[in-house]
């Protein structure tokens, strides 16, 4: 039920921008052709990446999972068509930064052919760490663009009793429109969606939002809210304004309620998900479906038929320009997401992933070259439209003379890099990109610290380990050594037991090489020497007696 | 007689806190210099000797001492001789010119072929990062390696290789945008 009288509040800033989104809601989502082959990036989601399953050769089916997850807060990717395994190696990805990333590319065999599905329509009967679980297993990230796992937000922790379930369908940032025409066309999956996930959280109040520049959205979940006869769910319109759609922006409007700073929305007892999310929960419990597609809305001035489908997870973004017909002669860049939080890709055949909700073509006199930037004249007007109410000069004039503490000091992270102040600055200063500059450098030096500390823990360890070693081998030598000396005094007790005691025994001896001296002397007579031949033998014949006698 | 129970009163009193305070230093005597440990926090722990000494620590012990100027460390590069100055209220001084301001960050890998298994780099290895026995195939762990090279000389077949840590989506970094003022158009 539409309550026209729900009270609604402000956020500070924000911006009215043209919507540009009647190019894309004309015609209905269209299906895609089934690519020969699909690149799946194992990496799709915030959180751990995956451990895969599969190897080069397997075949594998429709909705088979790929990767298992490895941590609690990962996703595990499937196989959006059954084929061929051909390769596990690392493939562009369509990430800023244009890396590779480990993706799995399957040959598609162009049966289609699904795993065994099994449908939990019973679902009221599952636990919710149950459905936690289903859901986990699904690969269902947050559709929104920020592809936080589902799984995660679904179990707010021991202590947090949700009140309200807010299901996120604002869509603010111009010329997307995916989450609107889901809306439109599939408006009973995403009340579905909402039934569960309240079921999942034990919440007893669910709101929908939906700007209200999309009446034909909630005209239609109006409609399939009172088919289903649920009463706790109710769609709230709320005025077009950017980014009231950003997860802190939309709670405030919907509850005045602040989100503290670093802490999350289930600290207020309120939880976030996406429409898309929503509905892709729905298909998961009702038809056992892993998310292997979502709706792209292919859009901008350089697309010749701007439209939205639905778009399996890996197909290259090249198939889906071919689809609406192609680039118009003065395309200049394409994006992927809005053209105010989207990410310029440096070519089309990169694929296509779970956070990918706008592939937007700009031609070149829409965008302001970053080299025009001037300096900041301290106007203050990007001040002015930051929903988040931070003061993005200082935090430029921060970021950009790497001071990272005062930066911080400013609250860089709660910056939503929604680009408001880049937008509005007359200097034409790429404010956002300071900001990502600062918090990827922030994070990269906490990186460093940990590991220095934990490289300063292993030497200290080691050199315990050296110090313990080295102790050990002195011990073991002085053992030796006295051991060596108790040898020693032992055979010298040995001899003193015969002769009783050491003393009288040195004396004795004394006395007896005395003796022994005297005795020698006189043996030896002083008139024996030049005797002749006859002396010498008498003699020694006297001598002879004498020693008889 | 009150002057009397006050005066003794007191007098136990500053005995009982005196010995308390004595026990409270012997008992939370800190270990160690804090402003070593604090210098040694901001060194990066490569432990590969090429401040001139034989390790971070004995590094921050001379910092904390005086005797060497805070720019001698390479691994940390600029951003640790930064930190450095503002830890100690000094003055920055540049790097060496022969040292980047940001150098790449590096670990070994053992051409595994090549290793005869005589153990020499592990005895070097200040952090424990190299898995290996006498006469077995040696490996690096490369999550454990600091990328300090003390391996290298000593391996016999020169099967040590510097390779650079590879950077992944998840640890870029975006780049600081240029800023180069262009003339107002007219
Ligand atoms: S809007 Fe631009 S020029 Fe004005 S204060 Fe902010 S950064 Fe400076
Ligand atoms: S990008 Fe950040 S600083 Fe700029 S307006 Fe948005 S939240 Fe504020
Ligand atoms: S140069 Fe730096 S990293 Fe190497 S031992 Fe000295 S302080 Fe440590
Ligand atoms: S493996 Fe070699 S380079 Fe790496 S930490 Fe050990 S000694 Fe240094
Ligand atoms: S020093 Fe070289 S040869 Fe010896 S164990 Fe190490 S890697 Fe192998």
């Amino acid at each position: 039920m539409t309550r026209t009288t729900h009270q609604l509040w402000h956020f500070h800033g924000g911006l009215k921008l043209p919507g540009e989104k009647h190019q894309s809601t004309g015609t209905p989502i269209a299906r895609t052709e089934l690519p020969r082959q699909l690149v799946i990036p194992v990496h799709q989601h915030i959180g751990e990446t995956g451990k895969v399953l599969v190897n080069i050769g397997d075949r594998v089916l429709k909705g088979q999972a790929l990767t298992q997850p490895t941590a609690y807060v990962s996703a595990p990717v499937h196989a959006p068509t059954s084929g061929t395994v051909k390769d596990i190696a690392e493939y562009p990805a369509p990430h800023p930064s244009r890396l590779s990333t480990l993706c799995v590319v399957i040959e598609a065999d162009g049966k289609d052919e699904w795993i065994q599905l099994e449908s939990r329509a019973d679902y009221k009967k599952m636990s919710p760490a149950d459905l936690r679980n289903l859901v986990r297993h699904a690969g269902i990230v947050g559709l929104g663009g920020a592809a936080f796992p589902t799984s995660v937000k679904l179990n707010p922790g021991p202590g947090h009793q949700i009140k309200t379930l807010i299901i996120n369908g604002a869509e603010c940032e111009p010329y997307i429109t995916c989450d609107d025409m889901l809306m439109r066309e599939r408006a009973d999956e995403v009340i579905s969606g909402a039934e569960i996930i309240s079921h999942a959280l034990n919440t007893a109040h669910c709101l929908i939002a939906v700007e209200n520049n999309k009446p034909e959205a909630i005209a239609a979940l109006n409609t399939a809210i009172s088919d289903a006869g649920v009463d706790y769910i109710d769609v709230v319109a709320i005025p077009t304004i950017y980014p009231t759609g950003g997860e802190k922006q939309l709670i405030k409007v919907l509850t005045n309620k602040e989100v503290p700073s670093d802490g999350l929305p289930a600290d207020i007892g309120i939880v976030m998900q996406n429409v898309g999310t929503a509905a892709a929960i729905y298909r998961a419990v009702f038809h056992g479906q892993p998310l292997i597609s979502r709706i792209v809305t292919v859009t901008g001035k350089g697309i010749t038929q701007p439209q939205n489908m639905e778009v399996l997870i890996g197909t290259p973004m090249s198939a889906l320009i071919e689809q609406a017909c192609g680039y118009q002669e003065n395309a200049d860049r394409l994006i992927m997401g809005g053209p105010m939080m989207g990410f310029t890709m440096h070519c089309d055949s990169l694929p296509v992933t779970k956070g990918c909700n706008c592939l937007l073509v700009e031609t070149a006199d829409q965008h302001s070259d970053e080299n025009n930037a001037m300096p900041c004249i301290r106007c203050g007007e990007c001040a002015r439209v930051c929903p988040v109410s931070l003061l993005p000069q200082q935090l430029y004039w921060h970021a950009s003379s790497k001071n990272f503490d005062q930066v911080q000091d400013y609250n860089l992270f709660d910056c939503i890099e929604c680009g408001c102040c880049a937008y509005v600055c007359p200097s034409h200063i790429p404010l956002v990109q300071y900001y990502r500059f600062a918090k990827t450098e922030i994070w990269n030096r906490e990186r460093d610290q940990q590991k220095s500390d934990h490289a300063r823990i292993r030497h200290d360890f080691r050199q315990a380990r050296l110090d313990k070693e080295k102790r050990e081998r002195e011990e073991r030598l002085r053992k030796k050594k006295d051991m060596l000396e108790k040898k020693k005094q032992a055979e010298a007790a040995d001899k003193n037991e015969t002769e009783e005691d050491p003393k009288k025994a040195a004396i004795a001896a004394a006395l007896a090489r005395v003796q022994d001296k005297k005795a020698k002397a006189a043996d030896a007579p002083k008139n024996t020497d030049n005797l002749t031949a006859a002396q010498q033998k008498q003699v020694d014949e006297a001598n002879k007696r004498r020693e008889t006698e | 007689m009150s002057i009397l129970i006050a005066v003794v009163t007191l007098s136990v009193i500053a005995a009982l806190f005196g010995l308390l305070l004595g026990y409270a230093s012997i008992k939370f005597r800190v270990e160690g210099d804090p402003v070593v440990e604090k210098i040694d926090a901001l060194l990066p722990q490569t432990q590969c000797g090429q401040c001139s000494f034989p390790g971070c620590r004995p590094y921050a012990e001379a910092i904390a001492s005086g005797e060497a100027p805070i720019n001698l460390c390479p691994p940390g590069g600029e951003t640790t001789m930064l930190a450095l100055a503002d830890l100690l209220g000094v003055e920055p001084v540049a790097l060496d010119d022969e040292h980047d301001t940001e150098p790449t960050k590096t670990v070994v890998v053992i051409d595994e072929q090549t290793c005869i298994g005589c153990t020499l780099c592990i005895q070097a290895c200040p952090v424990d990062a190299i898995l290996g026995a006498a006469k077995q195939m040696h490996t690096v762990i490369a999550d454990e390696c600091t990328g300090c090279n003390l391996c290298i000389p000593p391996c016999p077949v020169d099967c040590i290789h510097i390779t650079p840590v590879k950077v992944e989506p998840d640890t870029w970094r975006w780049p600081l945008p240029e800023q180069n003022f262009a003339a107002p158009r007219a």
